[in-house]
């Protein structure tokens, strides 16, 4: 990676490619993430911590799983939708896959066109992501009040393993509050674009610091996260 | 710059914060702005599109095994890769922080390994203990 010039004209030094130049990055009583803003460093590590705590969940279910003589409830038909005369496996799932993944791309066709400083256009990007957001977690609620309905409780269900209810209800929940503070912050930021803030460097009302467009990108960060931790819940719960 | 022509998905550039102004100096804040084309995203957005029905494709076709097992697995790597590395531009960052960020949960497949472990244990106790069937 010969870009350390890139950023820091006349002041660091090229760096050699690969391994070495990293090390080179990170050795020393220096900045170790030279073109990043603290901004965009520290929501990594959020999310880094925030992928350890989804992994202990996903790790706490697969030992559940693993380790129970009672068989575990078929997602596959616990999760079906009766349509039309007929079971559909897994389609309520499905639909909310797609959802989220709509969502992930218009957020980074938001991040794109806040780069480009067209207000309106990113604007109305985050406010389609925090809907179709808010659709995810209103068909979560469905879910959620199918399967109360239909007996199953963090201590037990009709179908087999008692873990089942509390892996699900721990899992998606959580998920879930990732989605729904999402939306409420992605509603905070399309406000603030929309009334122009990163134009006029406009101080936040958290940080009195002067906020501009890459604070879309960092809110797309989060998103985006939440994203992929859905792919991994819809491989490893409703899939596995 | 070498970096972001050499991996494949275009002559995308990173504008650091001085080439939108040749004349600010070195001490300005270098925050690369990531902008790429709309076609790059929408391409994107279409693969996650198709891997997410692949996926769903295994559960309705009802493949069984280690066929449904690896495919599962198979389309979550992708779909997880093309989040990573296009939707949050983790392939044009430096590789300090992609390194920072990525290894640290690959470790996490070690503490898998010892709680297969630890279930394959408590299974053998409780079918030991309770019999094989509830």
């Amino acid at each position: 990676m010969a870009d350390t010039t890139l950023t820091h004209i006349g002041r660091t030094q090229p760096r050699p490619a690969g391994l070495q130049g990293v090390a080179a990055d990170w050795s020393s009583d220096q900045r170790a993430f030279k073109n990043v803003s603290w901004g965009k460093a520290m929501m990594w590590i959020f999310l880094l911590s925030d992928t350890f705590v989804f992994g202990c969940f996903l790790l706490s279910y697969m030992t559940a799983r693993m380790s129970t003589r009672v068989p575990w409830p078929n997602p596959s038909e616990v999760f079906a939708l009766h349509i039309g005369g007929s079971n559909v496996p897994l389609i309520l799932i499905a639909i909310m896959t797609f959802v989220l993944i709509s969502s992930s791309g218009t957020m980074a066709m938001a991040v794109n066109f806040g780069y480009r400083r067209d207000r309106r256009k990113t604007a109305i990007l985050m406010l389609l992501t925090a809907a179709l957001g808010a659709t995810f977690v209103g068909m979560q609620a469905f879910e959620w009040t199918k399967l109360i309905s239909e007996g199953v409780r963090p201590w037990g269900n009709p179908w087999g393993a008692a873990q089942f209810g509390s892996s699900f209800f721990m899992i998606t929940g959580f998920h879930g509050t990732h989605v729904t503070f999402g939306v409420i912050f992605l509603i905070i930021v399309a406000r603030k674009v929309w009334r122009g803030d990163y134009d006029t460097g406009r101080p936040g009302f958290f940080t009195s610091r002067r906020g501009s467009y890459e604070n879309v990108e960092i809110m797309g960060l989060y998103w985006h996260f939440v994203d992929l931790v859905w792919v991994f819940i819809f491989a490893f719960f409703y899939l596995w | 710059m070498a970096e972001a022509t050499a991996n494949g998905l275009g002559q995308h550039t990173l504008h650091g914060a001085q080439a939108h102004d040749p004349a600010a100096t070195g001490i300005a804040p270098a925050e690369v702005h990531q902008e790429h084309p709309i076609k790059l995203y929408l391409v994107v957005w279409a693969w996650l599109f198709i891997l997410s029905a692949c996926s769903y494709l295994v559960d309705y076709v009802g493949l069984q095994g280690y066929l449904r097992w690896s495919l599962i697995l198979i389309f979550m790597m992708l779909k997880a890769g093309l989040i990573v590395a296009v939707f949050m531009h983790m392939a044009w960052e430096r590789l300090a922080l992609t390194y920072a960020i990525i290894l640290p949960p690959i470790l996490v497949l070690v503490f898998v390994a010892m709680m297969v472990f630890e279930s394959d244990y408590t299974l053998l106790t409780r079918m030991v203990f309770f019999g094989a069937e509830p």
